[in-house]
């Protein structure tokens, strides 16, 4: 187990430097600059805004600084903020982020686990149609459609709850429902699809042969291959609950990262992109790897690869 | 003799297993409803336009944001361009990105995901980092950078961009459930044999990863129709006057509380839509079955 | 174990969420406290005055920092600000300023005519790359210094002859130069706290963050969360803070749509704008809550005269009788913008409104195209609207494209690029007909119609009629303020008769405005000083 953990962190370090090099040429392949304005500036002011930021120096001189500052730990300033470093605000926004997608991950989980379970003990009643319905509202209605429905109905209507901030717990709850509910549809769906395919297999029949009671059969041997795909769907979850949170962000003013994940590349703000790729790539990685892992715990027989 | 008499019995066995799945499928009320349902859907959005009194793209500017009335069975947009027809000129669109794209996602990651999972140790290693490095990369610029590098993509452009974000999904979702098949004692069993390696995975791993794949697809078609409205926002996707229910909803959500029949007629045919292809879905993944021996 | 417990978990969960908090609303709490809730719509891009160029930065910069004048909000008239009282020479070319002795920057540090030296030396620096350095070109050698001919920054002309005295030398008389005082390119930054973190040139410095800010204005940067909130508290060294009633300002960078809702919600005394959409909305429920200010800015579509076939002038005159404005500005648009039937906005520079005028007259369209050689949109080539992604952008493309479909018989294509894609195919020409705006830097003619100059930098249009270019220059070189404006209305003419911009309405300032908040007076640059603002329940 360790002997995997440290050669998958190992293997990050060059998946790190890809995605890095990757994302530079990405950036400066894409037409217009970060210092582009409406009213575009003299040629020679131009000059010395990027000399400024090193962005005359050749491509492979900006190339090798800027890994150079990266080893150093140096995400350097925002192009588009004036004074403030990309470390500030990936350190004041993403504990805020952070926060929205934990929620937003436990709403899903919580409800969407429970509603694939009993949908697939279900099946082929009515029941089942009607829980597999519900899930199916919260895969046609988008964050941006869902949140603005339930601020009409439990803010404006009801008065219940802030339309936006993040200042009282009780802001939470709706950001979190809204991007919650939707891969909490994901998860019920995929929960009683693979629910259904072991509640077939073989040692569900031993089991039950055996005579164990019905709930155990179910709880211990058929949730757990069951969740299998659930967990894997958990790594894309957390890839989308982030460019996701960034709508969801918008919509009830919540200063997350999500807001600069997006915007940094409509603006160009290219020590803000690589920041925030950066960041959210070992984020990525190391929930990847997580993922892995609890598949491995959860299927014996998978442990003795890689 | 052996070898022969397998084989055909082997491909009438085929043959009778897609007929039983056939009928398995019509069987189910809900995969019914649903397929009638989308036909009818894909009826409406094929000939409703021919048939109505107005385009899609003649601007009324007098009669914008009106409701619903008999001139205008869906109400007017903005513009005072007629609702109905097009959400049903956008739900040409919608549908076939929907299906196109979904198609190319499917095919990439399902093989992708397949031959990782299957192979295991150090190839896994570096198509699964592979796939962690093209899911780290900033979607937008991506995006960009295709807006300015194909001039005239047009529409092909957009399976391109969402094909290329979704098969990564797919791909380890089928890489993980295929590392869990390729331990069962019948995949062992059949490489002990010295079954070739695509026979195995097209008649035992494939088949075992229908359920979740095609789960998976039935969301991943409404994914897609959403994106497309994200991609025309950077200017790569259906241009104006032409819509797509992805825009339309888009549109629609900003005026819920003032004009909500712009959100709720669009939002309802791609509801539609995607309920009626999760049945068929969920149908087909039960009369799919390999283990429903009932 | 299941049931109770998991029962007591949901409570506990259901609790935290809807804890009781007593939700009292920004405007309750502001009016008490004396505290604006300003919603500016997007994040600063930074706050030093002399590298800012957009309108979300002049609302807070307008707040932390002032000039040798100020403007009343009102009447627009000039007013003292750091300077007392001032002397202009007999040849108007001079200009002395006296310092009131009570100006003080946040620190406690008396402001000084150093001080204003050391930031025009600032700005014109050529290392610091200050785009909008050429609003001081009126002061002597500034130009030279900027351009980097002269490295002597005592040839400029700016003298300090002692801490309370500036003076100022122009290279000609300039009737609007005081206004020009106002502007945020001549406002001062504090010498030892530009030093301390960087030096005079460097751009990439952290002196605007709060603990390290020093401003001299009426208030002072207290806090600042990015992308939540910026907090500007009142500043007791103010030169006159009995004058300002307001103890704080919050700048909250709330985005379009969150910000009508937050409005509604009591959480913002004033709003950025207002979205179409909501605008018959509030007519009907709260009208008094709408504020439609005129703006210096037009919306017009460039076109690229170097390309068939809009090298014809009667084929961009036919494209541009066939717009219906009316429509545009009445169905679309909604705030009371002004259909724009000349370039330069009405009463630009107090009076100056062009008398030609081009009109919605589609049979006149029809004669011109067909003239043009494409009786009824005949074999007329196809060409392309770019616009840059926005709700409103499209509208107006679309309704467009329709109007010239439907009177001219032609059909164009609409294309919308992101933002820096759309500023970049602009710069390089590479398009057919561009949706452009421009607002004006300053309140005066020059502004809009130097744009049409063949050397003129924003000027993509290919265009160029050396009439016209010798007109604007003459202009700027003219003295009398009526010849000046009678030289302006024969380029306007030329401009109008030739087309290579189609003016389609110009701009309004519209916001939601809370009834308690008093004395926000309409002004033409959207120029807000909050001295004058109180809250009155």
């Amino acid at each position: 187990m360790l002997h995997l953990i440290a050669r998958r962190l190992l293997q990050a370090i060059p998946t790190l430097w890809l995605i890095a090099t990757l994302t530079f040429v990405l950036l400066h392949l894409a037409p217009g600059g970060p210092f582009d304005e409406e009213k575009p500036v003299p040629p020679e002011v131009r000059a010395q805004i990027e000399a400024h930021y090193g962005l005359n120096l050749p491509l492979h001189q900006q190339y090798v600084r800027f890994l150079g500052s990266l080893l150093q730990g140096d995400l350097g300033p925002s192009y588009k903020y004036a004074g403030w470093r990309v470390d500030e605000i990936i350190s004041q926004s993403f504990p805020v982020s952070l926060e929205l997608g934990g929620w937003a991950l436990l709403i899903a989980l919580a409800l969407g686990i429970p509603i694939g379970v009993i949908a697939a003990l279900q099946h082929g009643k009515a029941a089942e149609t009607a829980l597999m319905g519900v899930a199916m509202v919260g895969i046609c209605l988008p964050t941006f459609v869902l949140g603005p429905l339930l601020l009409l109905v439990f803010s404006s209507g009801l008065g219940w709850f802030n339309p936006l901030g993040w200042s009282v717990p009780s802001d939470r709850l709706l950001p979190a429902l809204t991007l919650g509910l939707f891969y909490g549809a994901y998860i019920a769906r995929l929960t009683r699809s693979g629910m259904l395919d072991t509640l077939h297999h073989d040692y569900i029949r031993t089991a039950r042969a055996k005579g164990l009671s019905e709930r155990l059969v179910v709880l211990r041997h058929a949730l757990r291959s069951a969740l299998y795909p659930v967990v894997a769907y958990l790594g894309p979850a957390l890839a989308g609950l982030i460019s996701g949170s960034f709508i969801v962000e918008t919509i009830f003013f919540i200063p997350g990262l999500g807001m600069f994940f997006v915007n940094s590349a409509f603006n160009r703000d290219y020590t803000l992109v690589m920041g925030t790729v950066l960041f959210y790539a070992v984020w990525i990685i190391l929930f990847n790897l997580l993922v892995d892992l609890i598949q491995m715990w959860m299927n014996p027989r998978t442990r003795h690869e890689d | 003799m052996r070898t022969k008499h397998t084989r055909e019995s082997a491909a009438s066995e085929a043959r009778s297993l897609e007929r039983d799945a056939w009928e398995r499928l019509c069987r189910n009320r809900m995969a019914r409803i649903g397929g009638l349902v989308f036909a009818a859907i894909c009826l409406l959005c094929l000939i409703g336009p021919l048939l109505s009194p107005h385009t899609y793209a003649t601007t009324n500017l007098a009669y914008g944001a009106q409701p619903p009335s008999w001139q205008h069975w869906f109400g007017t947009d903005d513009l005072g361009r007629d609702i109905l027809v097009r959400t049903l000129v956008g739900g040409r669109i919608s549908i076939g990105v929907g299906f196109t794209a979904t198609a190319v996602a499917l095919i990439i990651g399902v093989a992708y995901g397949m031959l990782a999972g299957y192979a295991g140790g150090r190839t896994e290693s570096i198509m699964m980092r592979c796939v962690d490095t093209l899911y780290a990369l900033p979607f937008t610029i991506i995006v960009i950078l295709l807006t300015v590098l194909i001039e005239d993509g047009g529409i092909y452009l957009i399976f391109l961009a969402i094909g290329a974000v979704e098969w990564l999904t797919m791909a380890r979702i089928v890489r993980g459930q295929t590392k869990a098949l390729r331990r069962l004692s019948f995949v062992d069993a059949a490489r002990v044999n010295g079954v070739n390696t695509a026979r195995i995975l097209r008649r035992h791993i494939l088949p075992n990863l229908l359920g979740p794949v095609i789960v998976y697809t039935t969301l991943t078609i409404p994914a897609v129709i959403l994106l497309e409205s994200v991609i025309s926002f950077l200017g790569l996707g259906v241009q104006p006057p032409m819509s797509s229910w992805g825009t339309l909803i888009h549109s629609g959500s900003l005026k819920i509380d003032v004009y909500p029949w712009q959100l709720i007629f669009p939002g309802l045919f791609f509801s539609l839509t995607i309920f009626s292809l999760n049945f068929i879905g969920d149908g087909l993944r039960d009369a799919l079955d390999p283990q429903d021996g009932k | 174990m299941r049931h109770h417990h998991i029962h007591l978990l949901l409570c506990t969960i259901s609790l935290f969420f809807t804890c009781c908090d007593a939700r009292i609303t920004n405007v309750a709490r502001g009016n008490a406290a004396r505290e604006l809730y300003f919603g500016i719509g997007t994040e600063p891009a930074g706050l030093d005055p002399h590298l800012i160029t957009g309108l979300t930065e002049l609302h807070v910069t307008v707040a932390l920092f002032e000039g040798l004048a100020t403007l009343d909000s009102r009447t627009m008239e000039i007013r003292p600000g750091v300077a007392r009282s001032w002397e202009i020479s007999e040849d108007g070319k001079t200009y002395t300023f006296h310092f009131d002795p009570q100006a003080r920057w946040s620190n406690g540090d008396p402001v000084t005519a150093q001080d204003f030296l050391y930031s025009f030396q600032r700005i014109l620096s050529p290392a610091l790359g200050a785009p909008y350095a050429y609003m001081l070109f009126d002061m002597k050698h500034a130009e030279a210094y900027n351009k980097g001919d002269t490295k002597d920054f005592a040839q400029v002309g700016a003298r300090a002859p002692n801490p309370a005295t500036l003076i100022i030398e122009l290279n000609q008389p300039t009737p609007y130069f005081l206004s020009l005082l106002t502007h945020y390119t001549w406002w001062p930054v504090h010498p030892p706290t530009i030093e301390k973190h960087g030096g005079m040139t460097q751009r990439i410095s952290e002196w605007t963050k709060p603990g390290n800010f020093v401003g001299n204005g009426p208030f002072t940067l207290e806090s600042w969360r990015i992308n939540s909130s910026l907090y500007a508290k009142k500043n007791p060294r103010y030169r006159d803070p009995d004058s300002v009633w307001l103890n704080g300002v919050h700048f909250l960078p709330i985005q379009a749509d969150a910000e009508e809702r937050a409005f509604r919600a009591g959480h913002l005394h004033l709003s950025s704008t207002i979205l179409p959409h909501r605008i018959d909305w509030y007519r009907q429920h709260m009208p008094e809550r709408m504020r439609f200010d005129t703006a210096l800015g037009v919306y017009y579509y460039m076109l690229n005269t170097s390309r068939e076939p809009l090298n014809d002038p009667r084929v961009r005159q036919a494209l541009a009788y066939s717009i219906d404005r009316e429509a545009i500005t009445e169905h679309v648009l909604k705030a009371g913008q002004e259909p724009a039937y000349h370039f330069t906005p009405p009463r630009t520079g107090g009076s100056y409104t062009a008398r030609t005028r081009i009109s919605y007259n589609p049979d006149l369209a029809r004669r011109l195209l067909a003239e043009a050689g494409y009786p009824d949109g005949t074999g007329f080539p196809s060409f392309e609207i770019l616009y840059n992604t926005s709700e409103s952008h499209r509208a107006i493309a679309v309704a467009i494209q329709q109007m010239w479909n439907k009177e001219l018989g032609i059909d164009v294509k609409l294309y919308n690029q992101e933002w820096k894609v759309y500023l970049s195919t602009r710069q390089s020409g590479n398009f057919d007909i561009l949706r452009a705006a421009w607002f004006g830097d300053y309140d005066d003619p020059n502004t809009f119609l130097s744009l049409g100059k063949s050397d003129n930098g924003n000027n993509h249009t290919k265009w160029n009629n050396p009439q016209y270019d010798t007109l604007i220059e003459q202009a700027t070189r003219e003295q009398d303020p009526d010849r000046r404006f009678e030289i302006f209305q024969q380029a306007e003419a030329i401009l109008l008769a030739e087309l290579p911009v189609i003016p389609i309405y110009f701009y309004v300032t519209s916001r939601l405005i809370h009834p308690s908040v008093q004395g926000w007076h309409a002004n033409i640059l959207d120029y807000h000083p909050y001295q004058s603002v109180e809250l009155i329940d």
